[in-house]
């Protein structure tokens, strides 16, 4: 019996979507195998998982503040993504914001006392230059001289850890500990708790603006790829690069600009990160959401919103995951997701079918 | 090309009488259907043994779909076929080149870096370990001389031009023992020589008892090839089996395009204007780095048309992205006052150039993009269909459905996605773009390659059109026919050089295949094969 493959003529978004659902299905159904194998109740455990990611306002709230820096940094992934430009390096460019961010507090850039209406608009800024920063160095190395992005985004990644560490081991260490002092109130993101004064109800909710800014930022992009002449261009270069030249397209420069407003979005994440969630600078501000967000892009099949509700259902397993064990088990689940969706684009693009006669010589 | 009659043997007589000789190949009531076309609809077809069988229709007609549900590539949503009388259900070309039936598409499949008896024995069982290359050669080379397939089996396949790699995927099929052989527009490819070469071959492999199916649009070929012709338009049988002998160029014609063709072109006598395009000492290198185009210069005046002659490979496709500006060159290229020799794409399209590229799917158009979004390729970063920074949809969908209906662009909607149209229909979304800006000069490479007669007739009246209507034109064609009869000069170029320029009227089409061969070298056609892309110095 042979298996053979026979490409599609054309798909229906329906069926995209169809096997995009079954894929994550597929996923849930392996992890639950692998959790029943190692001696525990996969049907508890799942369920555990949507009671701690979802059970309760309070969850709710917890798993949106995880899936925040996610949104941001899966818009950065999707965007690059859309002109085939392959991003790995939106972990670096998130950092990079952070620190960006951070540097407003801790140099500091503005002088003490200035209002939170100038200092978080700056931080922001500073954040997106930074993580741009991050991303121009890529796009520049892939327009002018051919170098490939996968690989220097990979690699300055552990540049910007290393860059982060220096300034929290030595510079900013408060104390001789790995972290920054804390951030004066006016640096801080404001939250839905600090209204609870006047609305109980919103006590103890930790969702800050970031949400916001990842909400905007996915409109924007929206808004931008589908009804703008920027949009229409990053699709023709996406789709044939050498048609977009013939159309008159300077697509040199649209490889650095769409890096760096790439990078822009992962260290906007980043900003939102340090300044609504730590609010400090300190080692180990990301368990990997800049590639968890390569994850989200593709499951999202990088339409911007999409990438949201994608980043609530990973914010979900990351929150989750924790209560049931901090390493291992969440971080393979997500690892089958993302086999589980690699391998469904070979049903989207061919049919299967099993030829029980064996091919005659 | 001689007359069909007293080139083949007389077929055997067609017609429902008793005694029909057993079809070594026969389709009966085929059906299939892709999304939104029904390419073959109830298509009854019958190829008897020994004969030459043309079937003939326009791009997107359905000939390719029914043979590769023959050959086994598709699968018939109803209907049987049967070969020597016996039902069979191909499920892969291999099944059916084990019953004897091979097809020679227009893309090949050979192994670049292998010599012509490796891709031969490729995939097969019998040398099982050991290759014993000698023997093997002589076999191959003894099968090829046998049906006048001149090529050398030891040349690897890299090394030859297009036409020896077609003759090496018919020695596959031979070896393999294919006694239906079906040839999807083998003529395509190959320089008027190599054509000739090509007939010789199939007449002594059907002489020989083996049956061919012959694939075009080319009603020249098919009359002097053919001993029946089925007619296919609109996944239809027109016309099913006629013998050749009686057919004529017009009746065919209208057969394949539902009406009468004019044949000849109404060339409206116009004094050329003003010098629009200005080449002066242009050199340029190949993707290879090799030297393409030296110290070329050409001029091209409103309202005239330059038709460059040239076999492949000698600058003609480098030429053209030279002066699209997307190829960078050493010289001057200006068109009006506006140099564009090095400048972005933008300038020269800015300046009014309008090109119709060689290759259609890769660059002429983005095929996962829709035919609305092809359509607005060059036109989307100005008013009405730019508004600022936005796209106007309503305005682009608008202009989009305009241009679909003036130039018919046969596709379900504007929305479908531009890889699902045919290859004439491309040509037509290309043309229907390029033309609508209203262009100072164009550039159109090889606008007919491939296409139909009914598809060539309206990429004709439209250069001519725009010729009036004052477009400086440079028309790069490897047909002579199609350059005689839309230029109002003729330039021929081989190895990056001008080598003559003709008036149209008084230019001669042998002094013109002598020149774009290399000059005075009376070798015969023969001696003569198309260089192959980037190989200079190895013509005549």
């Amino acid at each position: 019996m042979t298996l053979v493959l026979e490409p599609r003529e054309t798909v229906s978004r329906r069926f995209v979507w169809g096997v995009t659902f079954a894929a994550l299905l597929v996923a849930l159904l392996i992890s639950g195998i692998v959790i029943w194998w190692v001696g525990g109740d996969p049907v508890r455990s799942f369920l555990h998982i949507v009671d701690s990611a979802f059970g309760s306002v309070g969850v709710i709230s917890d798993t949106l503040v995880k899936a925040t820096p996610l949104i941001l940094t899966g818009l950065a992934c999707s965007l690059a993504f859309r002109m085939r430009l392959w991003n790995i390096g939106a972990e670096g460019q998130f950092l990079l914001g952070a620190w960006g961010a951070s540097a407003v507090v801790l140099f500091p850039l503005l002088p003490a006392g200035t209002p939170a209406i100038i200092v978080i608009p700056a931080m922001m800024l500073a954040g997106a230059v930074a993580g741009g920063l991050w991303g121009f160095i890529p796009g520049v190395l892939r327009a002018r001289l051919g170098v490939s992005e996968i690989i220097v985004t990979l690699m300055l990644n552990y540049v910007a850890l290393l860059w982060i560490q220096y300034w929290v081991f030595g510079a900013w260490s408060e104390a001789g500990f790995q972290q920054t002092k804390p951030f004066p109130p006016e640096a801080v993101l404001p939250r839905l708790t600090d209204l609870a004064e006047t609305f109980p109800a919103l006590g103890g909710l930790t969702v800050h603006l970031g949400l916001i800014f990842g909400i905007v930022a996915a409109s924007i992009m929206w808004v931008a790829l589908e009804r703008t002449r920027w949009g229409y261009e990053i699709r023709l270069i996406g789709d044939s690069p050498r048609a977009a030249e013939y159309a008159g397209i300077d697509i040199r420069r649209k490889i650095i600009v769409v890096f760096v407003i790439s990078g822009a979005l992962a260290g906007l994440g980043g900003m939102s990160e340090v300044s609504g969630v730590v609010h400090r600078l300190q080692d180990h501000i990301s368990p990997g959401y800049g590639f968890t967000a390569i994850i989200i892009a593709y499951l999202a099949r990088f339409g911007p919103f999409r990438v949201i509700v994608a980043s609530i259902l990973f914010g979900a397993l990351i929150l989750a995951g924790r209560e049931i064990q901090p390493q291992g088990i969440p971080a393979m689940v997500q690892g089958i997701i993302l086999f589980a969706l690699v391998g469904s684009d070979v049903l989207i693009r061919y049919r299967v079918r099993f030829d029980r006669r064996l091919a005659t010589a | 090309m001689t007359d069909a009659a007293e080139a083949t043997p007389p077929p055997p007589e067609a017609g429902p009488a008793a005694g029909a000789p057993v079809p070594a190949l026969e389709a009966r009531g085929i059906v299939k259907a892709f999304p939104g076309v029904l390419a073959n609809d109830a298509v009854d077809f019958d190829l008897r043994p020994g004969e030459i069988h043309a079937l003939l229709g326009e791009n997107g007609a359905g000939k390719s779909t029914l043979m590769n549900i023959l050959a086994g590539l598709y699968r018939p949503d109803a209907g049987e076929i049967l070969l020597d009388g016996r039902p069979v259900a191909f499920r892969s070309p291999r099944e059916a080149i084990a019953a004897g039936l091979g097809m020679v598409h227009q893309h090949f499949t050979l192994v670049p870096s292998q010599t012509v008896t490796e891709n031969v024995l490729l995939g097969l069982s019998k040398p099982r370990f050991w290759l014993r290359p000698a023997a093997s050669d002589a076999e191959v080379a003894g099968l090829a001389s046998r049906y006048g397939l001149k090529v050398d089996p030891e040349a690897r396949i890299w090394q030859l031009s297009v036409g020896e790699q077609q003759r090496v995927e018919i020695l596959k099929l031979l070896y393999r023992g294919a006694r239906i052989l079906i040839m999807d527009e083998p003529t395509a490819v190959l320089a008027p020589q190599e054509i000739e070469a090509m007939m010789r071959t199939l007449r002594s492999m059907a002489a020989d008892g083996r049956s061919i199916v012959f694939i075009s649009h080319k009603l020249g070929e098919v009359l002097a090839i053919a001993d029946r012709i089925t007619v296919m338009r609109h996944g239809r049988v027109t016309a099913a089996g006629i013998p050749a002998a009686g057919a004529t160029r017009t009746d065919l014609a209208k057969l394949m395009v539902g009406r009468a063709v004019f044949d000849v072109l109404d060339r409206a006598p116009i004094e050329p204007g003003p010098v629009v395009l200005d080449v002066r000492g242009v050199s340029a290198e190949n993707d290879r780095a090799l030297p393409a185009l030296r110290d070329l210069s050409l001029q091209v005046r409103a309202g005239e048309i330059l038709g460059i002659a040239a076999v492949a490979g000698n600058g003609q496709s480098e030429l053209a992205e030279v002066i699209t500006a997307l190829r960078p060159c050493r010289g001057s290229v200006r068109i009006g006052d506006q140099e564009v020799a090095n400048r972005s794409t933008a300038t020269a399209i800015k300046a009014g150039v309008a090109h119709v590229p060689e290759d259609r799917t890769g660059v002429g158009t983005s095929p996962n993009l829709s035919l609305a979004d092809n359509l607005i390729m060059k036109r989307y970063t100005a008013p009405p269909i730019a508004r600022g920074w936005f796209i106007d949809d309503d305005a682009a969908r608008h202009m989009a459905q305009g241009l679909k209906d003036t130039y018919s662009i046969a596709a379900p909607s504007i929305d479908t996605e531009a890889r699902l149209l045919s290859g004439g229909n491309l040509q037509r979304l290309i043309i229907a773009r390029e033309i609508d800006t209203g262009p100072r000069l164009m550039v159109a490479v090889q606008p007919t390659r491939g296409l139909d007669v009914g598809a060539i007739e309206t990429v004709h009246m439209t250069l001519l059109r725009r010729r009036e209507a004052g477009t400086a034109i440079l028309l790069i064609s490897e047909e002579l026919d199609e350059l005689l009869a839309l230029a109002d000069r003729i330039a021929v170029l081989y190895e990056g050089r001008i080598v003559g320029m003709f008036p149209a009227e008084t230019a001669d089409i042998h002094e013109i295949g002598l020149l774009m061969t290399g000059g005075g070298d009376p070798g015969g056609p023969e001696a003569v094969t198309a260089a192959t892309p980037g190989a200079s110095g190895d013509g005549a």
